[in-house]
């Protein structure tokens, strides 16, 4: 079900202004690519074109190719709607529905495009929703709570389970841990490992040792100067990326020499 | 480098002393307590006795003006400026709330006595001198209000959605918010006499109708609630249009189901200010809805009357003896007081029901 996506000449653009250049990747299916870089390069910019959230932004386009699964998904006859019911998104700062319980928080998406489901069915999407999100321990006697009095942490946890909860084939996460505990986190992390047997995945992160320990494989953004936009210098498996990188640059940002 | 290291050890350059300058006493707090209940008693016995609601607030000011003086004598200038501005406000809060005060306290004083059972439940047909009631202003209120209601929601809140979900900023929205402004200014009687020519156009000269009422209070109502729910969904955060979007939910399902949901309770809030707002109305209602002694519950047939044009009228022409009447309007206009603060429970209930703070 997991898909892999190619990228082929994407320039990503706010407006007039060139935020990412000319990036050729391409994310394996049921894997975890992580990408790093300096604040500013673009890493988020360019993880909200993989499902075309970034047009949202007013002024926002893009052009070049993204395709996953044979499908090019800027191709005027996809629907980015359905794009984003494949390709799935957690944010950098937890964001659950504050009219709703965290059982509703979890089934936000079905039920918002209003499918109908039995009882019994709903309550397993959300038991097993949680559980995947390791949150189901704590909050399994209060799921009629609403989901905005949840710590910082558990309500990302949150987000990640009602992220899941409608299945995507692609799941992209934007820095999903720089608001957590450690504790927190290697729950996340564990979660990452176990999700990639079914999806694809995509993280980023300002996190060099969670970059190391999550992903299969790491890209490196970087830009030139402030006002530049930012480009793909490298991109490979992450034992190589971090053991011996092609790029002075990348070397620099990995032990911490700048950025 | 070692001078930037050690510390000069001139004796000059110790840190400014944090101690009171000497001189320099609290305020005794028995003091400052002592002068205020004097001025308030000052102020009870203006409005109270023959001195004058006036005189009394001048007295009560000056005696007030005794606490930035005594400040000035103990704690010095920037304690007893503070003071000074402390005082000022308080006034200002004063004068603001005499008005406010003075009305209730009249409308209930007169309007209290009158309202009785058969006050709410008789017309004033074939009624002359005492006795008779407000049913039928009371219902037309109700009706033309909540038709105004119901043509104003649905094209403000629209509007509001738009403005803030889907228009990019250009030309017509552009031109949306400035025709908002310049309707936010449109006087009352004016929408009255709109309301009046366009139902001429439809039914001929010196049409009456309830409905003619509802369309021109909706005149006024309109840029009211366009501005309170572009608000309202201004503070909507982006980020859950965003979550929402990310879990593939269309544009129109967010906002049915996230965005609206989020923001009720500052629309409602806002569309019951709106009510609040024109409720009251007197002049464009006089002109397309009329006066009418009986209960008429059909908003499309003929003169309707309702509690301002009452009010007025029964102030107006109070026929004789004028006292019953005079009295029916104190009624009248303590009713709609009672309404409008109904309305704003209802409000506040709904509110509560579906705020998204953490319930129960
Ligand atoms: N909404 C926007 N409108 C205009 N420019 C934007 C917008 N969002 C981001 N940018 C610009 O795009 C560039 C890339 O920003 P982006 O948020 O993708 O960086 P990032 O790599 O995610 O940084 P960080 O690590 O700090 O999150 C920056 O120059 C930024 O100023
Ligand atoms: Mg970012």
């Amino acid at each position: 079900m997991a898909h892999h996506i190619d990228v082929t000449d994407l320039n990503i653009y706010y407006g007039d202004f060139l935020a990412v250049e000319n990036v050729n990747i391409s994310i394996p299916a049921r894997s975890v690519t992580a990408f790093i870089g300096p604040s500013g390069c673009g890493k988020s910019t360019f993880l909200r074109s993989l499902n075309r959230m970034h047009e949202e932004i007013k002024g926002a386009h893009v052009d070049g190719k993204v395709i996953a699964n044979g499908q090019d998904l800027y191709a005027s006859t996809v629907d980015p709607v359905d794009v984003r019911r494949q390709i799935g998104m957690v944010f950098q700062r937890p964001n659950p529905f504050p009219t709703m319980s965290i059982a509703q928080n979890v089934l936000a998406g079905p039920r918002l495009n209003s499918k109908r489901m039995k009882k019994s069915t709903a309550d397993d999407i959300v038991e097993k929703s949680l559980t995947r999100a390791g949150l189901w321990n704590e909050v399994k006697d209060r799921l009629g709570r609403p989901g905005s009095g949840l710590s910082g942490g558990q309500q990302q946890r949150l987000c990640i389970a009602r992220a899941i909860a409608v299945e995507p084939d692609v799941l992209l996460m934007d820095e999903p841990c720089s608001a957590l505990d450690p504790i927190s986190t290697s729950v996340i992390e564990d979660l990452i490992h176990e999700l990639k047997t079914d999806y694809t995945i995509a993280i980023v992160t300002h996190n060099m040792q969670q970059a190391a320990r999550v992903s299969d494989r790491t890209a490196f953004f970087n830009l030139n100067g402030v006002g530049q936009p930012g480009r793909l210098i490298e991109h490979g498996p992450t034992e190589l990326v971090f053991s011996n990188p092609s790029e002075a640059a990348t070397e620099a940002y990995i032990q911490g020499r700048f950025g | 480098m070692t001078s930037l290291l050690t510390r000069p050890a001139a004796p000059s350059a110790g840190p400014p002393s944090l101690n009171r300058p000497a001189g320099r006493r609290p305020l005794p707090q028995g003091l400052t307590a002592a002068i205020w209940a004097t001025s308030g008693l000052a102020l009870a016995t203006g409005f109270l006795t023959d001195l004058g609601g006036a005189r009394g607030f001048g007295l009560a000011w000056l005696i007030a003006m005794l606490v930035p003086l005594a400040s000035l004598v103990f704690e010095g200038r920037r304690k007893a400026t503070d003071r000074f501005v402390t005082v000022l406000v308080v006034t200002a809060f004063m004068i603001a709330v005499i008005p406010l005060v003075s009305i209730l306290s009249t409308v209930i004083a007169k309007g209290a006595p009158v309202l009785s059972a058969e006050f709410f439940t008789t017309s004033m047909r074939n009624v002359v001198g005492e006795g008779g009631g407000i049913q039928h202003a009371m219902l037309g209120t109700l009706i033309i209000t909540g038709f105004a209601t119901l043509i104003s929601v649905p094209i403000g809140l629209f509007a509001a959605i738009y403005l803030i979900e889907y228009s990019d900023g250009g030309p017509t929205a552009r031109g949306l918010r400035f025709l908002t402004d310049v309707m936010t200014g449109i006087p009352s009687i004016v929408a009255g006499l709109f309301a009046y020519a366009l139902f001429v156009l439809i039914f001929g000269e010196g049409i009456r109708m309830g409905l003619g009422g509802a369309v021109a209070l909706s005149v006024l109502m309109i840029p009211v609630v366009i501005r309170s729910s572009e608000e309202m969904l201004k503070l909507v955060p982006n980020e859950l249009r965003e979550a929402s979007w990310a879990l593939g939910v269309s544009r129109w399902r967010t906002i049915v189901k996230v965005v609206l949901p989020t923001a009720l309770a500052g629309i409602v809030t806002g569309v019951t200010l709106a009510i609040a707002r024109v409720i009251g109305e007197t002049a464009p209602l006089l002109i397309i809805a009329g006066m009418t002694d009986s209960v008429n519950t059909n908003p499309l047939d003929g003169r309707m009357a309702t509690l301002p044009v009452f009010a007025y009228s029964a102030l107006m022409n109070p026929g004789v003896p004028p006292q019953p009447s005079i009295d029916r309007a104190w009624g009248a206009a303590l009713t709609l007081l009672i309404i409008v603060m109904l309305l704003n429970l209802v409000a506040r209930g709904i509110s509560y029901l579906f705020s998204p703070a953490q319930r129960r």
